[in-house]
């Protein structure tokens, strides 16, 4: 019988003929994700030897600017370990900085048909390169790190099929949090995408689909290669690359039709995304402290582009923050040539640096005691953002536009001119 | 054989709740410290080692924060869970924490029994109840890693990684 996506990839990078669910498949890991993170003080190993310097990438991401001593220390020691062991792809703060995720994409280092670890859940994002890429423990990087190698149990996968396009005011993150609210976790089972509707989505937003995945908990989440793919690809770089796609008769554990063109605008409620989503109207009028845009799902710039759009001329509600944190350097850059900056600002928001920064709770927009905040960034555990008794609500960077207007969560719907 | 006293969580219990941010970046110690702070408020003062968490679904939903990390430095023995979060059980392999799946195990006990867990025949007993179920089998290579520290101390003596220097705090 045939193969999944995620098992061809995995099945050229182990070396074997066939790879199927329950499989232990070693991989020869093409691209390893570094980040700040792995040279803090207190949890730091010395690496002493390196496998393959060129297949490693490093970027500054969680701390930029760092806001403390230990951030500080840690972006001192990976520059010297970068400079040490001659890691070339190195991106510091400056030029060509941003989230970690985005920039494997911006730069096309993620390519179709390859492998990919970090030690950032979120690494998946690469999956909408049809790149196999997952999140792993710091340990699992040390060792792809250190080996080249990494082990991988392979799920079943779970197949959505995509047909139709997303209505105006409908975005890749209201698709996913329809899928996490339907169907739940994906524990241990690998999600692909494909079907004709994926055409009408972009890179950017199948990266939201693929970055999502590991709140589903899934394993690895790919989309199929098209020909979008392919020249999104071309224009970065021209690596040979052979992208994969599902054999006819690979099995999966389900199959899944989705209508875009039938969804709504939905929120998460507080806590956590299972099982957890509601339209729209059902949390409107909960009022908001904090309205948050940013991580490496929701800080494109056709995010930016769609807030901009909702707050232009408009003012943000008095009392409540509205962050915006573009996912790398040159999503700002762009953000500033199309004049999005100015009109955020001018309607009251705040544009930070492109870091991870208050997806993680980390710095640049932490959340207070009993705070509520509406974000389309990642994830919305308690205490992810600031204090346990926060309050956050996840829905698409439209909707958070919309609320940081009103005050109050809102229709994406409401804030459309006439 | 393990043997320890049961302690229940529900479905979905996150890494951020394991690893609180405030100590995502802290020492081992620190981190175990304050595992579960803000759903279980001083668990960590109840729990003794040797103890058996049981799970609901998902367990260790989120991020690559090594809860598996803390819960062995709390002596924790081991986690059996209806399933569990790939992250998850990747760090527990790692650092050397035995993590299983087992169907049904959050239905067949109930705080503060006593659970008996063999990963010679993956099987787990409610002593109380007298009730067995099967654990979903480890494949060897990485029930050798959660059983024997985990994969540093390999990459140390590989010559990989330095020996943890200990750190005065």
């Amino acid at each position: 019988m045939g193969m999944t996506i995620v098992e061809k990839i995995l099945a050229r990078a182990s070396g074997q003929a066939k790879i199927a669910p329950g499989d232990l498949a070693v991989v020869a890991v093409d691209t390893v994700l570094m980040l700040d993170t792995n040279f803090m003080p207190d949890i730091r190993r010395e690496i002493l030897k390196v496998h393959d310097a060129e297949k490693i990438v490093m970027v500054f991401d969680h701390f930029v600017p760092p806001p403390d001593r230990a951030s500080a220390d840690a972006q001192a020691t990976g520059r010297a370990f970068a400079k040490q062991f001659g890691v070339a792809r190195l991106h510091d703060i400056g030029r060509d900085q941003g989230i970690s995720h985005v920039i494997a994409s911006e730069r096309a280092y993620a390519l179709p048909g390859t492998t990919l670890v970090c030690s950032d859940s979120h690494a998946c994002a690469a999956g909408a390169l049809n790149c196999a890429a997952r999140g792993v423990g710091y340990p699992d990087l040390v060792y792809a790190v250190t080996t080249g190698k990494a082990w991988f149990k392979v799920g079943e996968t779970v197949r959505y099929d995509l047909t139709g396009k997303l209505q105006p005011g409908v975005f890749a993150k209201d698709l996913f949090l329809h899928i996490s609210g339907t169907y739940g976790d994906h524990a241990n089972q690998n999600v692909e995408f494909g079907g004709g509707g994926m055409a009408s989505l972009s890179i950017d937003a199948r990266r939201t689909m693929t970055t999502m995945g590991a709140e589903l908990s899934a394993e690895f989440a790919t989309f199929e290669a098209d020909d979008i793919l392919i020249d999104y690809i071309r224009a970065r770089t021209s690596a040979p690359f052979e992208a994969q796609a599902p054999d006819a008769d690979a099995i999966y554990v389900a199959r899944r039709t989705i209508d875009l063109s039938a969804l709504e605008p939905l929120v998460a409620r507080p806590d956590s995304v299972i099982k957890n989503s509601v339209p729209v109207s059902q949390a409107a009028g909960v009022a908001i402290n904090q309205a948050f845009i940013g991580s490496c799902a929701n800080g494109t710039i056709e995010d930016i582009a769609e807030a901009a759009r909702i707050v232009k001329g408009r003012k943000v509600a008095n009392g409540v923050r509205f962050i915006i944190t573009p996912a790398s350097q040159a999503i700002y850059r762009q953000a500033l040539e199309a004049g999005y900056v100015q009109i955020l600002m001018d309607a009251g928001a705040v544009v930070t640096a492109a870091t991870c920064g208050a997806c993680f709770g980390g710095h640049m927009g932490v959340l207070g005691p009993n705070e509520t905040c509406i974000t389309s960034s990642t994830r919305n555990f308690k205490g992810r953002m600031g204090d346990p008794t926060a309050r956050i609500y996840m829905g698409s960077s439209a909707t958070v536009a919309a609320s940081a207007i009103a005050g109050t969560i809102v229709h994406p719907g409401n804030m459309v001119r006439a | 054989m393990i043997s320890g006293r049961t302690w229940c969580f529900g479905d979905n219990i996150n890494s951020d709740l394991m690893v609180p941010g405030p100590v995502v970046y802290a020492t081992p110690a620190e981190q175990a410290r304050a595992v579960f702070s803000a759903n279980r408020p001083g668990w960590v003062d109840e729990v003794k080692p040797g103890d058996i968490i049981v799970g609901g679904q998902n367990f260790g939903m989120g991020s690559s924060r090594p809860g598996a990390r803390s819960l062995r430095t709390l002596g924790v023995a081991c986690l059996l869970a209806e399933s569990l979060n790939g992250l998850f059980f990747r760090n527990a392999v790692n650092f050397g924490f035995l993590a299983l799946r087992c169907p049904g195990v959050s239905t067949a006990f109930t705080e503060g029994q006593t659970a008996e867990v063999s990963v010679a025949e993956w099987r787990v007993r409610n002593v109380q109840t007298g009730a067995t179920l099967a654990c979903e089998p480890v494949p060897p290579a990485l029930l050798k890693l959660m059983l024997e520290g985990g994969i540093f101390p390999s990459l140390e003596r590989d010559g990989l990684i330095a020996p943890k220097a200990t750190k005065a705090k």
